[in-house]
């Protein structure tokens, strides 16, 4: 059996401390310690973004980070996306677009397009499409979801100006 | 993409319109509980081993050591599970026998694919329980290997399942065999009506094994309780149908099965047969009766859940200069895996159905291979099939020098026409479909260009009703509690609480639906084969006038008139001069609370349509086919929310451009899968596709249904691989005969060209 390391993270504005054993993922640590079961597992070896979290103002498959990489880290997950004014005007423009059917990819899109967004509030739909290219949606064929994102950076920049 | 405002059309106040989805919330928030997500106290954590070679016997397991590894709670084979006789069981989307169900679930004397489970573990984490599954001991000997349907039909070839006899039309053959049955259907003379024809066209076509893809893995939590209650919860497309497979599979009273159905990730069809429950309520029983999870990594569930069957399909068709085709035959091998139960029978019902035959006949050979066995996948058995049928078409329209839609035109079927396999069909809007793509922008605006070419395609489904339970109770504010037992995949909550919302009048805001477990509701069948929607909205409106009727009733009170004076609409009652609304009315209260509850079982679900059209462009270079432009008409009846509409047919569309182009099953040759994983398993990505321009045709609302719903879940996955070899030819000269059309296979069709 292998020994337990203590992790100390900041995890959606929380200072977090967890401990896990070095064959840990992020994702299980997440799922099944924090209970933070938001954060999906769809592969479990980074081929499909639904386990996506932002790390440090980068976007990660933390199925591909292992828990003890984390320490120090501070974490964004589904569950820190929305603010306590509201949803992030990504979840609403989800919601309004229909861009989820079964909704187990949603997570992971919400986290990578708030990447996204963060770094180029204007995407193209090229842009938005090949940045979500390591999302895997079996359900929508895209087509609602990439118009939510550019709906969403639509709404931002009226905001800013 | 369609985004008229519906809404008012036909006097409807919320069919039509686009609500935020009741769940919505929830699942952007990350607080929906997929079944993955659930822990309990004290919860295990199971783990299958599963078998290294795709065809050999079992001759020892030794489990000691496995046993013995510290945190190791129980362990599992095929003698823990209980011997079940013969008896054919209906899931609704498919058709099993018990005894090969349960030998899928854990193998007995023989493993009959790669990934065949031998046994499994339940220990404290996931990570001892995947330590212990490698410390058993499994001696097998190895077996000759069939993985091609025709070469496992030859004499010779590997037998799977000794004691298995093809069912020759109805009567048991003698000879073992991999032959698990050859369906037939026959009309006319199809010799008398080649010879009418001025241009045959025959041609034979090679589909490979696809997998629905459904982002969520398998999973399931199991608790045998102390006093023998089994509970389930996992994520399925039906909470009863898991439950029956629980009660049979383990021999326990259907009354001492709950099954709780959790938020799902996903399913196409392949959420319906149980892999992990059953085990994981052996487990539970043997570690003391604790909660055991298990889930399925991502090669697992390419490897041994059931994916949809490789094929081998001759399409034969002969027309006269006209444009009317004379005769039609088809022959289709559909490699079942490890068992009986491939979907050749609805490949052999919609290969053909979309085209007025005098003179057919069509062949279908269900099969078994050292694959895995073959569960529903949207639409099963169709896509492949009118993949062949409708390139022949293609051909045909081009060998009349005829404008392909114009071709299908002429030979459309309509109201009252005769399916190959019996039914006669309703009103349908197929005609309609076909106009709404000849006269769409798209397909009147000439493609332009080199290496480009378009193509159009079209499909039939069958659909089907079902049956619903639901019940409903009003609150003092005058909004109402919903519970229904139809699992919830792509918005169908929306869709039902929409249609008890029209028929009460209040707006689809004030219905709360929940989805509840078997304990909770009556019979549900699963969500499939196209018919929540229409099925659970049948029942809702069912629902909907027996709560009006209680309201009448409370008006006439109220007014103190007989209760036949109150007439309701829109959600208005009124007697003489007199009206209140619906929750005017119960703000006045009520002695009794008002509740009530409705089943039912529509039998005539009308058959759903789609004509689809698409431009591409083929690198010549390297093959590799890009979409330009895809535009998807589809004869829907009545959209409820067409958002949620068009998101089916989008998504069915993805679906069958990744079956078209990319995605396959890759074998060695002792039948180990080498692509198991979503990075060699290419299923489509942003990137590989454009807008997909959904056309709501809503021309024919379906006879019999109070809003005139028609399943619209999944007959768009049927054109597009066609749809795409049509336009691949148009664009390169080429015709495609092999599934998928990847880089490679195209680079060398137009080198051999
Ligand atoms: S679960 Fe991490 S990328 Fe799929
Ligand atoms: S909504 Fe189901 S996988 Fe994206």
């Amino acid at each position: 059996m292998s020994t337990k390391t203590i992790v100390h993270t900041t995890i959606n504005g929380d200072p977090v401390e967890f401990l896990c054993e070095p064959r840990q993922s992020l994702l299980e640590v997440l799922r099944e310690t924090l209970l933070l079961t938001g954060t999906k597992e769809g592969c479990n070896n980074g081929n499909c973004g639904a386990c996506n979290v932002i790390m440090d103002g980068v976007l990660v498959n933390s199925c591909l980070v292992l828990g003890v990489e984390a320490e120090d880290a501070t974490i964004t997950t589904i569950e820190g996306l929305a603010s306590p004014d509201g949803l992030h005007p990504l979840q609403q423009t989800f919601l309004e677009h229909a861009a989820l059917q079964c909704g187990i990819c949603t997570p992971g899109f919400l986290l990578s397009a708030k990447a996204l967004l963060d770094r180029n509030p204007d995407p193209t739909e090229t842009e938005v499409r090949y940045w979500l290219a390591g999302n895997l949606c079996r359900c929508t064929g895209y087509d609602k979801i990439v118009r939510a994102v550019l709906d969403a950076a639509d709404r931002r920049d009226r905001v800013t100006r | 993409m369609a985004m008229k405002e519906n809404g008012h059309k036909n006097g409807y106040r919320v069919i039509g319109t686009r609500p935020i989805r009741p769940d919505g919330v929830d699942k952007v928030t990350g607080r929906a509980v997929f079944g993955a997500d659930l822990h309990l106290p004290g919860l295990l954590y199971g783990k299958v081993l599963r078998s290294p070679h795709a065809h050999a016997r079992i001759l020892s397991i030794d489990t000691s050591a496995a046993e013995a590894l510290p945190g190791v709670k129980a362990v599992i084979t095929a003698a823990d599970l209980p011997q079940v006789a013969d008896k054919v069981k209906s899931l609704g989307e498919s058709v099993g026998n018990l005894r090969y169900m349960s030998e899928n679930t854990l193998a007995r004397e023989k493993a009959l694919y790669h990934g065949h489970p031998i046994a499994a573990v339940a220990a404290e984490n996931i990570h001892v329980a995947e330590e212990a599954v490698n410390l058993i001991e499994v001696e097998y000997e190895p077996l000759p290997v069939v993985l091609d349907g025709r070469e496992a039909m030859q004499p010779g070839a590997p037998i799977l399942i000794q004691g298995l006899r093809t069912d020759e039309l109805g009567k048991l053959g003698s000879e073992p065999t991999n032959v698990a049955a050859h369906i037939q259907h026959k009309r006319g003379d199809v010799e008398a009506g080649f010879a009418e024809a001025d241009v045959i066209i025959e041609r034979e076509f090679r589909t490979e094994t696809v997998h629905q893809g459904y982002i969520e893995p398998q999973n399931g939590v199991a608790l045998w309780n102390d006093d023998g209650h089994i509970h389930i919860w996992c994520s399925t497309q039906g909470a009863f149908a898991v439950r029956s497979q629980i009660s049979d599979l383990l021999r326990a009273p259907i009354s001492q099965v709950t099954v709780t159905p959790l938020e799902i990730g996903g399913a196409f069809g392949g959420k319906i047969n149980v892999y992990l429950e059953p085990l994981a309520a052996l487990l539970s029983r043997k570690a003391g009766h604790r909660p055991v999870k298990m889930t399925m990594t991502r090669a697992e569930v390419l490897k041994a859940s059931g994916p949809t069957s490789g094929s081998w399909i001759r399409v034969r068709m002969g027309a006269k200069k006209d444009g009317r085709i004379t005769a039609a035959q088809a022959e289709l091998v559909y490699e079942a895996g490890g068992f009986p139960g491939s979907p050749v029978g609805a490949g052999a019902g919609v290969i053909l159905a979309p085209y007025r035959l005098d003179n057919l006949q069509i062949d279908g050979y269900d099969v078994l291979v050292n694959r895995p066995k073959a569960s529903a996948y949207r639409a099963p058995g169709g896509t492949n099939a009118a993949y062949a049928a409708e390139a022949v078409a293609d051909e045909l329209a081009e060998a009349l020098g005829m404008d392909p839609i114009d071709f299908r035109l002429i030979n459309a079927v309509k109201e009252g026409d005769r399916r190959a396999d019996g039914p006669m069909l309703p009103r349908i809007g197929y005609i309609e479909t076909l106009q709404a793509i000849k006269n769409h922008p798209h397909y009147r605006q000439p493609l332009e260009g080199p290496h480009r070419g378009r193509g159009v395609a079209v499909g039939f489904w069958f659909n089907w009703g079902g049956k619903s339970s639901v019940s409903a109770s009003v609150n003092e504010d005058g909004t109402v509690n919903l519970v229904e037992g139809s699992t919830d995949i792509g918005g169908s909550r929306a869709s039902i609480a929409m249609q008890l919302a029209e028929t009460l009048g209040i707006a689809a805001e004030d219905v709360h639906p929940q989805v509840v477990g078997t304990d909770l509701v009556g019979y549900n069948d699963v969500t499939g084969g196209s018919r929540t929607t229409y099925g659970t909205g049948y029942a809702v409106h069912a629902l909907g006038v027996k709560l009006n009727e209680i309201m009448r009733e409370l008006a006439a009170d109220l007014w103190d008139v007989d209760v036949e004076e109150v007439r309701v609409e829109g959600g208005v009652f009124s007697a003489g001069d007199r009206s209140i609304t619906f929750k005017e009315l119960v703000a006045q209260g009520s002695d009794t609370p008002i509740t009530a509850s409705a089943a039912t079982h529509p039998k005539d679900a009308g058959p759903a349509f789609a004509v689809h059209c698409v431009d591409v462009e083929v690198d010549p270079e390297t093959g590799k086919v890009t979409i330009l432009r895809y535009t998807a008409a589809q004869d829907v009846g009545t959209a409820i929310h067409p958002s949620y509409v068009e998101g089916q047919i989008q998504g069915a569309v993805a679906q069958g451009v990744g079956w078209g182009l990319n995605e396959e099953y890759i074998y060695d040759e002792e039948g180990h899968l080498l692509n198991a994983s979503l990075l060699d398993y290419r299923m489509p990505t942003a990137p590989d596709l454009p807008m997909i321009d959904a056309v709501l045709v809503e021309e024919a609302p379906t006879p019999g249904h109070p809003f005139g719903v028609r399943g619209v879940g999944e007959v768009s996955i049927i054109p597009p691989p066609a749809a795409l070899a049509n336009a691949i030819h148009r664009a390169t000269g080429v015709r495609m005969t092999a599934l998928p059309m990847s880089p490679s296979r195209v680079m060398k069709a137009m080198i051999e060209h």
